[in-house]
């Protein structure tokens, strides 16, 4: 069976890489919270619920091995975020990366956005691949000489040493958030950002730390009349005056800078009318977006909700283009879902580079892709057993009522604790980063 | 939009209720004194309060005078570590501790 793919609709789907630790004993620390390539798909980058973030670069492609992409390899880790505990309000802060953003390549070091619930930070990457030697007044060791001992002058010389990748924070942008910090987004000027929590969206200077300039306000006067939140906001990826934030009534708003200071009045709201018969105790949790991403076109944009991935055309709001159902067998166990609580669970969803195929994760190591083109979708799983290098992966079934056939799955064996949250399509080529709990799983299409 | 639920035509069933529906019944059963308005306030007051922990200075200090007296800080159990206001005194042991800094992700091994 063929898998949905990029531009045809043979793509096969081959294991590459996975990353982490192989036994079942996860600590929280190791839990991954966000996965996100670069803007040349060189550099893949991870956050964890420990605060630290590991860059992983793809390694040139060997003449040894023409039909096989490079390998991603590990090129730097540092810890973004540290736990605290805001003693005025008596708040613990996690150090859990919520989400990591690049911003474009302009010299030869690479700068990222992370952040936490409260705290975004700036982190620049380097190379330093060459040293100093020959001071006149320091010895190789670093001790100072004795300048009266110097009796002839020398020029210190640069001399190639082993490469050392440094990770350094530039810039800590504090102290703007009441609520959690869901999104940040890099505007397409490439000198302001916006971060958004709850019930606010501030505009950063990437340069200026001490201010930002709230551009979304949605909190109450009063409390009691809070009826939704904001989950997810994304800069358009070349209009720069233009923003989408999306809400937990199943809503996107568009705004324009130039309309106001304060972007409170939307420019355009996205609604998808709701047959009020079908209406249920559910209806709302599971209309709450978890993400939304805009097509690297501009042109369209997709959301994520619990059962569904939604295609939005920037120019109708009053209902998305194409529907694509993730895991509809859950509707029928909805109850024990909201038991449990992973009616909650916030999945993300990504474009792959031409805007032909969308991805999304689900329960038991799941993760679907759906071809916009071909109409056709696949389902997959990130497991150890599959894990063969190169070996080609099998599309999974859910079976969902009736016989089951030889490798279908039933709904209840379905792991729920086994989620796939975060997945990230390479720009260019047929690459994806998928993450399960505690381990990063690299596919490739079959060359 | 279908739900999932088909009518053969020409039945008149008005029990047949959506997968939906069928799911709320069930989880009503099980809390009757659930609200109607499962979006609304509540749930998201209680999601922007997350993180938020409870410590009293004044009981603290108190604790805190009284123990030295005893000379030993009781035991916490886990039990009540997770109750900080109310009847349990909070001790040195129950506030956040800053958690040692990690030294490496297992993804870079």
């Amino acid at each position: 069976m063929a898998g949905a793919g990029g531009g045809g609709n043979d793509v096969q789907w081959c294991f590459s890489q996975v990353k982490g630790a192989i036994d079942d004993d996860v600590a929280e620390a190791d839990i991954i919270s966000t996965v996100e390539f670069n803007h040349s798909g060189e550099l893949l980058a991870t956050g964890d619920k420990g605060g630290r973030v590991v860059i992983f670069q793809q390694e040139l492609e060997s003449k040894n091995q023409p039909l096989c992409r490079g390998e991603y390899n590990v090129y730097s880790t540092f810890q973004s975020h540290e736990p605290e505990f805001d003693y005025l309000k008596s708040l613990e802060i996690e150090e859990k990366i919520n989400k990591i953003r690049w911003l474009p390549q302009k010299n030869a070091a690479q700068f990222l956005l992370s952040t936490n619930d409260k705290t975004i930070k700036l982190w620049k990457i380097s190379e330093r691949d060459k040293r100093p030697e020959g001071y006149n007044l320091k010895e190789e060791d670093g001790r100072y000489r004795d300048p009266t001992t110097v009796t002839t002058l020398r020029v210190p010389v640069f001399h190639p040493m082993d490469l050392m990748v440094e990770a350094s924070p530039r810039r800590v942008f504090a102290n703007a958030h009441t609520y959690h910090i869901n999104s940040i987004s890099v505007n397409s000027d490439c000198e302001t950002y916006l971060s958004a929590d709850d019930l606010r969206i501030n505009l950063w200077n990437l340069e200026i730390t001490d201010r930002s300039f709230n551009i979304v306000d949605i909190k109450p006067a009063n409390m009691e009349e809070l009826t939704e939140v904001i989950t997810a906001a994304e800069f358009h990826p070349n209009q720069c005056n233009t923003f989408v934030y999306s809400s937990s009534k199943g809503t996107i708003r568009l705004c324009d800078m130039r309309a106001s200071a304060l972007c409170d009045q939307h420019s355009k709201l996205f609604e998808e009318p709701e047959d009020p018969s079908n209406r249920s105790f559910f209806s709302e949790i599971i209309s709450s977006i978890s993400d939304v991403k805009f097509s690297h076109s501009g042109r369209y944009m997709m959301t994520r909700d619990y059962l569904t991935v939604k295609i939005w055309d920037l120019n109708m709001e009053s209902r998305p283009v194409e529907t694509y159902q993730v895991h509809e067998y859950l509707r029928s166990k909805l109850c024990s879902l909201y038991e449990n609580d992973c009616i909650f669970d916030k999945f993300e969803c990504c474009w792959n580079g031409n805007d032909s195929v969308v991805m999304t994760g689900s329960y038991n190591n799941f993760f679907r892709m759906f071809d916009r083109g071909y109409r056709q979708d696949v389902t997959l799983e990130a497991s150890r057993e599959s894990s063969k290098p190169r070996s080609v992966l099998k599309p999974r079934k859910v079976c969902t009522g009736g016989k089951r056939k030889k490798d279908e799955i039933s709904v209840d064996s379905l792991d729920f604790n086994k989620k796939i949250l975060h997945t990230a399509w390479h720009p260019q080529d047929n690459i994806i980063a998928v993450a399960t709990t505690n381990n990063l799983y690299i596919f490739q299409d079959r060359l | 939009k279908s739900e999932g639920a088909t009518l053969e035509s020409g039945e008149i069933d008005d029990n047949v209720i959506t997968p939906e529906k069928a799911e709320e019944v069930k989880l009503k059963a099980r809390y009757p004194h659930l609200g109607a308005k499962p979006g609304g306030s509540d749930l998201l007051r209680k999601r922007l309060q997350k993180g938020q922990k409870f410590f009293d200075s004044g009981d603290y200090n108190m604790a805190k005078a009284k123990v030295k007296n005893k000379q030993q800080l009781p035991a916490v159990t886990p039990a009540e570590k997770a109750e900080i206001t109310g009847d349990h005194i909070p001790t040195p042991q129950d506030i956040p501790q800053r958690k040692p800094s990690i030294v490496a992700s297992k993804l870079a091994g």
